[in-house]
Parts: C-alpha cells; sequence; structure tokens
C-alpha cells in the first residue's frame, strides 16, 4: 500500500493554490492522474520522487519516504520515472542508457526485446524517433526494478499510432514486472485502456477518484454520445447548413439549423451529441 | 633562417605556456565546483557570487595586480603567514604570477562552464538522481561530457587568456629571466629598448599562436554541435 497525505503552496499562474493531497494506492496497481494544466499533477509526481519538498508523509510498502522528521534523498527511493521530453543522455548509446541506472545486461537485453529495441542498442538518442526515444525512456525508468513508476505525460508528444503502440508497450510492461504505476495523462482512451483507477485533480484537491468507467463515462446514463471540438467552418448547402467540427484527430460534418448557424461563432468550442441507440462499431 | 630562429630567446614563451598550462589546471579544479553551484542554485546569493567572479573582467589589470601584489606581500596578513610559516615568498615569483593568474582568469573558466550547465535539460539530470546517483557521479558522467563544447570553450580561452595577459603580470611578477618574464612582458621590453624587430617576431609568434588556439576551439565546437546537437 502507498499512503500519500502531502501539502504544498504552490504559486502558480492563477495565485496561490494549495496542493492538498490525501490518497491511498494499492500495490501493482496502475493509476491515471488527470486534470487540466496547473492543478498540480506533475507536483505531485515530483514530490512522489523527492524532486520537490512539501510538507506530511508519504509511505510506501511500509518503507517511509518523507515525514515530519526525515525525508529520504531521491537517490534512495528506487522508483522510474518517464518524463515528457525523454530526458536521455545524448552522450550514452541506448544500451548505455540503461545500464547506467544498474548494471544488470541480462534485464537490459530483455527489456530491449520486449520493446524492439534490440537492434538499436548501439545508437545515440539523438538519431532515433520520438517514439523510439520515449520506449528507450521507459526501458531506462524499469531498469532498477522500480516500486512506483511515475510516468508525466509519457505519450503526449508522439503522434496518434505511435501512441496507441506505446499504450500497447507500457500494458505488457506493467503485466510482466506488476510496478506500481502513476501517470498523467489528459487522453481518456489512454485512461480507460491503461488504468484501473483515474484520479482527477482540480486546484490541488482530488475532486474525481474511480475507476476509469465511472469518471470517463459521464454520459452514460442518458445513453448519449458527447464530443468536444472546434467549429472550423459553417458551409451552406441548398437550404441546410452543414458544420465542419474537429474532434480529436478527425473532421466531421454535422447539419445544423439555420438558427445554429447563426449563433455558433467559428473556431468556438462545440459540444456534439447525439442519442446512440444503435451505434455502429465497426 | 635556421640561424635566425637560433637567435630568438624562447624561454619567455615557455614561460608563458607553463604559466597558462598551470593555471589552467588549478583553475579548472576549482571552477568546476562553483560553476555547478551557480547553475544548479536558486540561492540570493548567487548574483553576489556571479559579480565578484566576473569583476576581473572589468577591473584595469593594474587595479585587480596592485591587490594581489598587496595581498601576497609581507605587508598583509596572507602574504605574511607563508612567510613566517612555509619559508614561500609570495611576490617577484612563479608561485605569484600563478595566484595573479588564477584571479585573473577564473570568470573565463567560471563563466562558459556555468552557462554549459545551465542549458543542460534539467530532466535529464534528475533522471540521473533518480537512478540513484549521486551528484559527483551526475556531474561527470552526465553533466560534462553533455557540454563538451563548453568545457572545451573554458578551457582553451582559459589557457590563451593567461598567455595573453600583461598588467596583473608585470605588477605581480615584475620581469625576472626565467622565473617571470613571459612573453607579453618580454615584447613590452623589447619595445621600450626600442628593439622592433624582436618585437615584431615575438609579436608575430604570439599572434599566429593565439589565432590557431581559437581557430580549433570554433572547428572543434562546430563539429561536436553538429554530432550532438550538443550545448556551445
Amino acid at each position: 500500500m502507498i499512503r500519500i497525505d502531502i501539502s504544498k503552496k504552490l504559486h502558480g499562474a492563477t495565485g496561490v493554490m494549495n496542493l492538498s493531497i490525501n490518497l491511498e494506492i494499492q500495490e501493482n496497481s496502475f493509476v491515471a492522474l488527470s486534470g487540466e494544466s496547473g492543478s498540480g499533477k506533475t507536483t505531485l509526481l515530483r514530490i512522489l520522487a523527492g524532486l520537490e519538498e512539501a510538507d506530511g508523509t508519504i509511505e510506501v510498502g511500509g518503507e517511509i519516504w518523507q515525514d515530519a522528521k526525515s525525508k529520504l534523498s531521491t537517490q534512495k527511493r528506487g522508483i522510474g520515472f518517464v518524463f515528457q521530453d525523454y530526458a536521455l543522455f545524448p552522450n550514452m548509446s541506448v544500451e548505455e542508457n540503461l545500464l547506467f541506472v544498474k548494471n544488470d545486461k541480462e534485464l537490459c537485453s530483455k527489456l530491449l526485446e520486449m520493446s524492439e529495441l534490440s537492434e538499436l542498442r548501439g545508437r545515440v538518442p539523438n538519431s532515433l524517433s520520438g517514439g523510439q526515444k520515449q520506449r528507450v525512456s521507459l526501458c531506462r525508468a524499469m531498469m532498477n526494478r522500480p516500486k512506483l513508476l511515475l510516468m508525466d505525460e509519457p505519450l503526449s508528444a508522439l503522434d496518434p499510432s505511435m501512441r496507441s503502440k506505446l499504450q500497447a508497450e507500457i500494458l505488457a510492461l506493467h503485466k510482466e514486472f506488476g510496478t506500481t504505476t502513476i501517470m498523467v495523462s489528459h487522453d481518456p482512451s489512454e485512461i480507460y485502456r491503461l488504468s484501473q483507477r483515474v484520479i482527477k485533480l482540480h486546484h490541488g484537491k482530488v475532486v474525481e477518484d474511480g475507476k476509469p468507467k465511472d469518471v470517463l463515462l459521464k454520459t452514460s446514463g442518458s445513453k448519449k454520445f458527447s464530443f468536444e471540438g472546434e467549429l472550423l467552418e459553417i458551409v451552406k448547402v441548398d437550404v441546410i447548413y452543414i458544420a465542419i467540427i474537429s474532434i480529436g484527430q478527425q473532421l466531421v460534418e454535422v447539419v445544423i439549423s439555420s438558427s445554429e448557424a447563426k449563433s455558433l461563432e467559428i473556431g468556438s468550442s462545440v459540444s456534439v451529441s447525439t442519442k446512440a441507440f444503435a451505434p455502429i462499431l465497426s | 633562417m635556421i640561424e635566425f630562429f637560433q637567435t630568438i630567446e624562447f624561454a619567455p614563451f615557455v614561460l608563458s605556456f607553463k604559466l597558462a598550462a598551470t593555471t589552467t589546471f588549478i583553475l579548472f579544479i576549482i571552477s568546476l565546483p562553483l560553476a555547478w553551484y551557480l547553475s544548479q542554485t536558486r540561492s540570493k546569493v548567487k548574483p553576489v557570487l556571479e559579480a565578484i567572479t566576473a569583476l576581473p573582467i572589468v577591473l584595469p589589470p593594474s587595479v585587480l595586480g596592485f591587490y594581489i601584489l598587496w595581498a601576497l606581500s609581507y605587508n598583509s596578513p596572507v602574504g605574511a603567514f607563508f612567510e613566517d610559516v612555509f619559508g614561500i615568498k609570495l611576490v617577484f615569483n612563479f608561485t605569484g604570477l600563478v595566484i595573479a593568474s588564477c584571479f585573473y582568469s577564473l570568470p573565463f573558466m567560471v563563466q562558459p562552464l556555468q552557462s554549459g550547465f545551465e542549458a543542460l535539460n534539467k530532466n535529464m539530470l534528475e533522471a540521473s538522481y533518480i537512478s540513484g546517483k549521486g551528484k559527483v557521479e551526475t556531474v561527470f558522467k552526465v553533466a560534462l561530457p553533455n557540454i563538451k563544447p563548453a568545457l572545451m570553450t573554458a578551457i582553451i580561452v582559459t589557457f590563451a587568456h593567461t598567455v595573453g595577459e600583461f598588467g596583473v603580470v608585470l605588477m605581480v611578477g615584475g620581469s625576472i629571466p626565467g622565473e617571470t618574464k613571459v612573453a607579453s612582458v618580454a615584447i613590452y621590453e623589447f619595445v621600450e629598448i626600442m628593439d622592433y624587430s624582436s618585437a615584431h617576431i615575438y609579436s608575430g609568434i604570439m599572434v599566429a599562436m593565439s589565432f590557431i588556439v581559437l581557430l580549433s576551439v570554433y572547428i572543434f565546437n562546430a563539429k561536436q554541435i553538429r554530432k550532438v546537437g550538443g550545448i556551445a
């Protein structure tokens, strides 16, 4: 069990905010941390890593990481951390990046094989693609068999197909090693696919905490599809109006009435919803 | 031609290079922790330390030379201590020159190292701490290898700057042949006694050497940046 009870004053863009978190996390579980930017997600991760100071206690598997009297240094916590910008060591090859953490050649080979990086083991990070770099970073974080794996938006800089591939890899690694994982993510599909629990922060406080299904599928009761998108253009075709809306990575056309066409503004954020009695899945 | 070169006294050049090499070595050891501290600290004393470090750039060499001369002489507690306890005189000898040069060239070692360290990805350094590595190991295995151009600049410019110093050296060391008479002082003396041909030869050698040194730094840095996308 991981017990977190911390508080810290943050000076953000919106003035002073009090980060105050009290959580218990099951071992071997996969927790997603979500919430708008500036809500304290990254800071919470950094506090868990010992990279930032905070008041309170952190206990991981019976070991005190910090309390009123003492604070365990980052070096001694035995964690893995995956940064959004990979943070690889440019002066070392892929293999050396992993072995720098721990000289465990067997684990290194296994991880490289699992992530299909074996052939790139001698390459330096700057010659790799974004997706490859993040896979190296993920492998590096696993090298000391961490008690806790922290990931700060690990996939948000990658394109959708690479993201989906890496999600599968993260899941495979989680199954293989059973590492307790906390991942910051904004992507609902990613959270749904990977995590067993999602915690939503707002202004430094936990506002939602539950199964991804319950937290993310807000519209489950009304049987509606609801998507947030950006209105790109309104085209008049004969007597009807067609709105072109960008939802996620996709553009859709929606028929709207003339009064809607007048009230909507190009470039504004809109919500597209419909009843979903018999949707087609393919 | 050979005879002509045999008439040139190379001792001042040898002395200049010996002084520059010693100074660069000592300054590297002193500046590494200082530059690292300055690059990582958020303390309020940082600007104060930075200003002190940069002072030798703006101060006239005569001011710096005067203070160092005073501090190292028997008139000051420091000079008196070294002479009474160890029997070492610190002025008008090579030791004094090294101490003076270390003050004079300090910013040229600290500043490139500091900006190199500051330009490093903070997450990368944190990744090293998270991997269980301490500060010293992180500096030597992660930070320094990734600021090679800055490291090269710091070492070479410090070396070249020490070879090129004149005012401080003259004040603290005087002009004792083989002990404190470095190339720049030798040139000054040639001009003073109106031996312009020797002054020309010495000056020409200095210009050529300085140019070659600087050129090699810039070529090295250009190659490094192309290779690893490194930080200058």
